[in-house]
């Protein structure tokens, strides 16, 4: 049994949309199937699967991370080298202040990105099937399976709701 | 505002994808023209590494001059990213769509370019490593955190490294868009870059929430960038015209009214040049003007408090600067043009509407608001240097060298090089962002009404 991918192709978003709505009522489970698109529609559009994600907890650790290290860096340096200047305290707090301010937001930033490029499930080099006419407006809906006897059935639902082609892969 | 017309998605990126998949003839010999003129830039600076400082008009007392002027200017210039990306976007002003990207890049190569001044200016720029870097533990040396000089490469690399990563993560749908229309060594190369995007709703939701994250996370950011860079100046306390406690706000508003003001000048170019008329429209830069109109009051506000700050305090030194920067031939001159050319031309006429939608005139216009801008920061920087003060023995009027005026002029040449070169590989306008307005715009039925489904305001 090997994992395999069919991909109806629409031009309206409205029978896209039916085709989901097809594939939940003979049964495919959540996630099984998906709708890609060359824009953002608004959520909900194709009555898909809605994903959770987790990508606030990222900017929350990676300014932790860079606020720690930030610390480090500015204390332990002048500590390190501790010349006293116009009878100033070696640890000069509010030059710290910035310093930790800038890496805790740089930490953050990049944790960030990281994070979104996690939950978008990036990368993927091996995508399976697709379409280069989904950048040009078209909306594909791909339903993935192990049980090769569901194809047919994939199949006669996104034909019943009006796909122009089937790709299979 | 106009309401435009329907465009398709294939004649959408047929139109955006035009400086990728069919360079225009200008662009070969525009860039090599430009390439050449980089070359020269970048042995002039070469030569200057090589023969010294002497070969500028830097001298005592001024020894920061065109080369500061001119990092602080492009510092500024930078704020147009995020000022216009992720405010508009938080905002989710509709009219931000064609403006974004431009803006990201404008703030990425106009930072890369600010860069190399305070590095170049040192004289041997190698040194900078033992200020900027902590790297030699073996001997306890390391940098003085409590010096601005170390806050601001702290401050403008996060600035750098986090509008890179945003500029990015929003390229990625058109990486793929463009992996769909080339071949060869190029779809690979897009492929790469894409990281495998297909256009589910899981990659979609991550690129709205992800957007509007990194857009939360630099503001706080992009107002700590030109703020620290006031504080180069005003932390310093012997020099008057740099000590002033409003230096952070005026340097930031300031910063976005050049920055605003470059990302109209190009947007006309872009219109322009790529013939993008359908997307670059009379529209938006009517709604460039109205924020640009409000940004350079706010700006104009801070200019005249510092004045009457000054004024107020009734300090010797203070009044003989700005008696000064007013008065004293050639300041005076320069004081005029800096104030005509950064307010009082350009904002009346943006008052109007006709001129608003007036691509050549916001153009010039925006022009006119840089001209002043740069002239604002070497008039704060230069003349408080330059005045005669009781403890130095020797003065010399400062009149920047041909070195130094072949650097400036080979800093515009390189941003607009780098520009270029990005045109030819990537998309200027977010193909994804006009497509996604195209979605929003179709018609919504309420009784027997249809109207538009984004909420637009009336002419």
């Amino acid at each position: 049994m090997s994992t395999q991918s069919i991909l109806g192709l629409f031009q309206q978003p409205e029978l896209a949309a039916d085709a989901m709505d097809g594939l939940k009522e003979a049964g495919f489970e959540l996630g099984t199937f998906d709708v890609l698109t060359g824009t953002p529609y608004p959520e909900g559009a194709f009555g898909e699967y809605v994903p959770q994600h987790r990508l606030f907890r990222f900017p929350a650790f990676g300014a932790i991370i860079g606020l720690t290290l930030s610390i480090f860096l500015t204390a332990v340096t002048q500590l390190a080298y501790p010349m006293v200047t116009g009878g100033k305290p070696i640890l000069s707090i509010f030059a710290m202040l910035i310093i930790m301010y800038e890496m805790t937001m740089l930490s953050g930033v990049i944790a960030t990105v990281i994070g979104i490029v996690f939950e978008s499930r990036l990368p993927n080099m091996k995508p399976g099937v697709y379409d280069t006419r989904i950048t040009e407006g078209w909306i594909g809906v791909v339903v993935t399976f192990d049980d090769d006897s569901k194809v047919a059935e994939a199949q006669n639902v996104l034909n019943k709701a009006g796909a122009l082609e089937i790709k299979t892969a | 505002m106009q309401q435009r017309r329907e465009l398709d998605q294939s004649y959408t990126n047929r139109k955006l994808l035009n400086g990728q998949l069919d360079t225009p003839k200008w662009w070969a010999p525009t860039v090599t023209g430009l390439g050449i003129l980089v070359v020269i830039g970048l042995i002039v600076i070469a030569t200057m590494i090589n023969k010294g400082l002497g070969v500028t008009g830097l001298g005592r007392p001024v020894f920061w001059g065109l080369f500061i002027t001119t990092f602080v200017f492009w510092v500024g210039i930078s704020h147009a990213g995020i000022m216009i990306s992720a405010i508009l976007r938080l905002t989710q002003a509709e009219w931000r769509r064609p403006v974004t990207r431009a803006a990201e890049l404008l703030t990425v190569f106009s930072l890369l370019t600010a860069l190399v001044f305070p590095l170049i200016h040192a004289g041997r720029p190698w040194r900078i490593a033992y200020w900027i870097t902590p790297y030699d533990i073996s001997r306890g040396i390391y940098p003085n955190i409590r010096s601005p000089l170390i806050m601001d490469p702290v401050a403008i690399s996060t600035y750098l490294t986090g509008s890179t990563l945003f500029l990015y993560i929003a390229l990625l749908p058109d990486l793929g868009n463009l992996r769909d229309r080339t071949t060869g060594w190029q779809n690979a190369m897009y492929t790469v870059l894409s990281l495998g995007w297909r256009g589910n709703p899981r990659q979609w939701k991550m690129q709205t929430v992800g957007g509007i994250l990194l857009s939360a996370l630099m503001l706080p950011i992009f107002v700590s960038v030109h703020s620290i860079v006031s504080w180069d100046f005003a932390i310093a306390p012997a020099v008057e015209g740099w000590h002033s406690t409003i230096f952070a706000p005026y340097f930031v508003i300031g910063a976005v009214h050049s920055g605003v003001s470059a990302v109209v000048t190009m947007m006309a170019l872009m219109r322009w040049l790529w013939k993008w008329d359908d997307f670059i429209r009379p529209e938006h830069f009517d709604a460039l003007a109205r924020l640009l109109i409000v940004v350079a009051t706010g700006w104009l506000a801070f200019t005249f408090l510092e004045l009457i700050f000054a004024v107020y305090g009734q300090d010797a030194p203070e009044l003989a600067l700005r008696e000064m920067q007013m008065f004293q031939w050639p300041w005076n001159l320069l004081f005029i043009i800096f104030l005509l050319t950064g307010y009082f031309i350009p904002v009346p006429m943006w008052l109007f509407k006709r001129v608003r939608t007036n691509i050549a005139l916001m153009f010039w216009t925006s022009i006119l608001v840089n001209v002043g801008m740069w002239l604002e920061r070497f008039l704060i920087i230069v003349p408080g240097l330059a005045r005669r003060t009781p403890f130095v023995y020797t003065w010399e009027a400062y009149r920047p060298s041909a070195v130094e005026w072949t650097i400036f002029i080979w800093s515009f040449c390189w941003v607009t090089f780098l520009m270029l070169l990005f045109s030819r590989f990537f998309p200027l306008v977010p193909l994804f962002e006009q497509k996604e307005s195209q979605v929003f715009t179709e018609d919504v039925t309420i009784g027997r009404a249809k109207v538009p489904a984004i909420v637009r305001e009336a002419d």
